[in-house]
């Protein structure tokens, strides 16, 4: 332990913990804006590249300007954040922040969620007296998922941490040196050139708009507007429990019924749910679970919900394609029903029915794309928008979603058990799955539904689950960086699983690419999280094949899973991509 | 070694055997955290096999050490030594560090790009030679220095330009002559 001073307070930290960690423990804010603490997830950015967390240090006597973010605190420092001379150098780093950085907040997509931008009126920085060379840099547009506008970058190299260390995608690093250095992909290629998986991490965690998805609002707006089209919209599990941030609703509001109010204002034709579909997925994914651990045959099974760990699969794992469930992720189900069953039952042609879909991801976007998911022209899903892009085309809209009541979804893909809503949590899958499972080997009733040992944030969850007799391993693992070894241990034939889950993000869907922006506040995440469990608590129905819905799309359409029909609408593969 | 991509960049597969070789000599562990160290010297070792660092030799760098192209990429971007566009089968270097810079490396600069009508960082149409420069390279006491492939000039003056490039004209000579 060490005992330093800071503005005349004492306190005492452990050894390795710098001063910005110190002033933590007493309360004291001190700006920053390269450093990223993901505490959760053990991650973090201590680039020290942008100096705003200068403060006044003295060490016996000798005084200096330190940046707190990563100088380690001293036995008997005494530290000073807000003397006018510290201001003053934090102004300067702003001004000269701002030197290069153009000036477009007024239609700048991260404007009022943008760090530097909030720091620079905190500092009150009303003219920019600082000029000279500016970097300018072509926009990269070429996914469907991420746009790179480096013109914007700050070089803190969040970014790159979070793609790097977090995620050990490894696309983002620094390129070339001085005032031409860059954060990029190799040889400052478009992202579609790279093995980028679309995770979203990096947009996540990026200070202002250099990353940012790419919008489609103005499609679904056009969509909307036109009369000859049926309009329709899936949201995805994580929305509801996010999408009330945006709207000053404090982190964890669960806001299904505000949210399938405020989509029907916005003019969707019929307001569906993922959720449904997410218990079709648990009707597909259960069965074939079962198929292969009775023959005991290509083990472990792989959740294949998430389109980001698929990408991963493709680019890193290629030997491993044969593993992963062969079922299609929730979002793609929902497009591939709507588009024949609910299409036929309305009288309404494939091709002038419009699916939209609401998704905390980024992947999604990309997913929506694959050449898998066409057919004859056809696209299971038309556009993605984020949860953020939610928000805006509800504000654009003037709607209030916070001051909304309550609405249901339509059916008939509207229906939800509560195994569908925890798909937003990671181990949600997996946990639906069991319930379904359970019941489907042994013929007899799941009392307790509750599979707490997968659940929460940790990034490798483990359990053996007694399914009368027959011992079942399941593991659990969120975040690439967890996926990767979980993997390695399989290719290496080291691992003794039956299944296993596997999402991009950390922590699930709910802190997906797409998501409001916690700017670092991982206790937002566990707000979330907790909003999930508790939609669940409350379903009557809480598992998938109870849901009447899916029994009457079952009766009247697809007979039984793994069906001929299930097949070819609801199940894929997997491709190598090359690196 | 995956033979699609020498083909993919039409380089000749003895040299990637040449590099895989040495790369397998320094028996470098791919879970070890370390391993990044050894990135510099695999460099050299392939731009001396290559004469430069294309995608393709990039990628198979990243994928023999474990670690991500962009790792490889950034640090090729960092050194100006290292070059991803082939050069000239002469190379021209001429220093920039401080100490050279004031002893007027940057005439010597302009007389070799007057000299061979190519400016810095370009390489001649028959591609013979190329120019480019370096930051320092520790060998201030003879500022300005130039190092023309593996040899290094000392106090170098303007006017020493057409010698040295005479020496290595008639070198390309001699060698059209033997073929
Ligand atoms: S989307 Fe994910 S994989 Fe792609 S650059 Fe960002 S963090 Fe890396
Ligand atoms: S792109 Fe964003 S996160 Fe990455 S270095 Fe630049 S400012 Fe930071
Ligand atoms: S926040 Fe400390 S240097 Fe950027």
């Amino acid at each position: 332990m060490s005992r330093i001073t800071i503005n005349d307070i004492q306190v005492e930290v452990f050894k390795d913990a710098t001063i910005l960690d110190a002033a933590k423990e007493v309360g004291i804010y001190i700006p920053t804006l390269c450093h990223l603490d993901l505490e959760q997830f053990n991650i973090e950015n201590k680039a020290g590249s942008c100096r705003i967390c200068m403060v006044d240090v003295d060490t016996n006597g000798r005084k200096k300007m330190m940046p707190a973010c990563c100088t380690p605190v001293e036995e008997g420092m005494v530290v000073k954040t807000n003397t006018p001379e510290v201001v003053e150098v934090r102004r300067t780093v702003l001004q000269l922040l701002l030197s290069d950085h153009p000036f477009e907040c007024l239609t700048c997509p991260k404007s009022l969620d943008c760090e530097l931008q909030a720091l620079a009126k905190k500092f009150g920085i009303y003219e920019v007296t600082c000029t000279g060379k500016m970097s300018t840099y072509e926009i990269d547009h070429s996914s469907k998922s991420i746009k790179r506008d480096l013109s914007k970058c700050i070089m803190c190299r969040r970014c790159e941490t979070v793609c790097t260390t977090m995620q050990t995608v490894g696309v983002l690093s620094g390129f070339g040196r001085g005032f031409k250095a860059v954060v990029a992909p190799p040889e400052m290629e478009p992202l579609t050139e790279s093995v980028c998986v679309f995770c979203g991490q990096c947009v996540n965690a990026c200070p202002t708009a250099a990353l940012t998805e790419i919008n489609y609002i103005s499609d679904v707006w056009k969509a909307i507007n036109n009369p000859n089209k049926k309009v329709i919209v899936q949201t995805a599990p994580a929305v509801r429990v996010g999408i009330g941030e945006e709207f000053g609703l404090p982190a964890g509001t669960e806001a299904t019924g505000m949210l399938t109010a405020g989509l029907r204002r916005l003019g969707f034709d019929a307001v569906f749910d993922t959720n449904f579909s997410a218990d079709l997925t648990i009707m597909e994914e259960a069965h074939e679970l079962i198929e292969r651990v009775k023959k005991n045959e290509n083990l472990p099974i792989l959740t294949s919900c998430c389109p980001g760990w698929i990408n991963f699969l493709e680019f890193q794992f290629p030997e491993l394609l044969n593993i992963p469930s062969t079922c299609k992720s929730p979002q793609q189900m929902f497009g591939a029903i709507a588009k024949s069953y609910y299409a036929e039952k309305i009288g309404v042609k494939p091709e002038d029915m419009v699916v939209v879909s609401i998704m905390p991801c980024l992947a999604k976007k990309y997913e929506a794309s694959r050449e898998e998911f066409i057919k004859d022209g056809i696209t299971d899903v038309d556009y993605v928008l984020t949860t953020r892009e939610l928000a805006q085309m509800l504000k654009e809209a003037g709607i209030n979603l916070d001051k909304l009541k309550d609405e249901e979804y339509d059916n008939p893909l509207g229906e939800s058990s509560g195994a569908a809503v925890i798909f937003g949590a990671s181990g949600g899958v997996l946990e639906a799955a069991l319930r379904t499972a359970y019941e489907w080997i042994t013929k007899k009733t799941l009392g307790n539904v509750n599979f707490k040992d997968v659940r929460g944030m940790e990034g490798v969850k483990e359990a053996t689950v007694d399914i009368d007799g027959l011992k079942v391993n399941v593991a659990v693992t969120s975040g690439l960086g967890n996926a990767r070894k979980i993997l390695t241990k399989i290719k290496k034939g080291e691992a003794n699983y039956h299944a296993i889950e596997i999402m991009a993000c950390p922590g699930g869907c709910l802190n997906g690419g797409g998501q409001p922006y916690i700017h670092g506040d991982t206790s937002i995440l566990d707000k979330r999280l907790k909003a999930i469990y508790s939609i669940d608590e409350s379903k009557v129905i809480r598992k998938s094949h109870e849901n009447p819905y899916i029994k009457k799309l079952y009766d009247e359409f697809l007979i039984e899973p793994g069906s001929h029909k299930s097949h070819d609408l609801l199940h894929t593969q997997y491709f190598k991509k090359n690196k | 070694m995956d033979s699609n991509k020498t083909l993919e960049i039409g380089l000749p597969k003895e040299q990637f055997e040449e590099l895989d070789r040495y790369i397998g000599s320094l028996k470098i562990d791919k879970e070890d955290e370390r391993r990044t160290g050894y990135l510099i010297q695999v460099l050299h070792k392939a731009q001396h096999i290559f004469g430069y660092l294309p995608v393709g030799v990039q990628k198979f760098i990243a994928e023999n050490v474990g670690v991500p192209h962009s790792d490889v990429s950034g640090v090729i971007s960092f050194y100006n030594y290292f070059t991803t566009v082939p050069r000239g089968k002469t190379r021209i270097s001429v220093c920039m560090g401080t100490a050279c810079f004031v002893k007027g490396a940057g005439k010597v600069l302009s007389e070799f790009e007057r000299y061979l009508k190519i400016k810095n960082g370009e390489v001649s149409e028959d591609g013979k030679f190329s120019i480019d420069i370096l930051r320092c390279v520790g060998a201030c006491g003879l500022a300005p220095v130039v190092i023309v492939n593996d040899k290094v000039y000392g106090n170098v003056t303007t006017k020493q330009v057409g010698d040295i490039m005479a020496l290595y004209i008639n070198e390309e000579a001699t060698h059209a002559d033997k073929k």
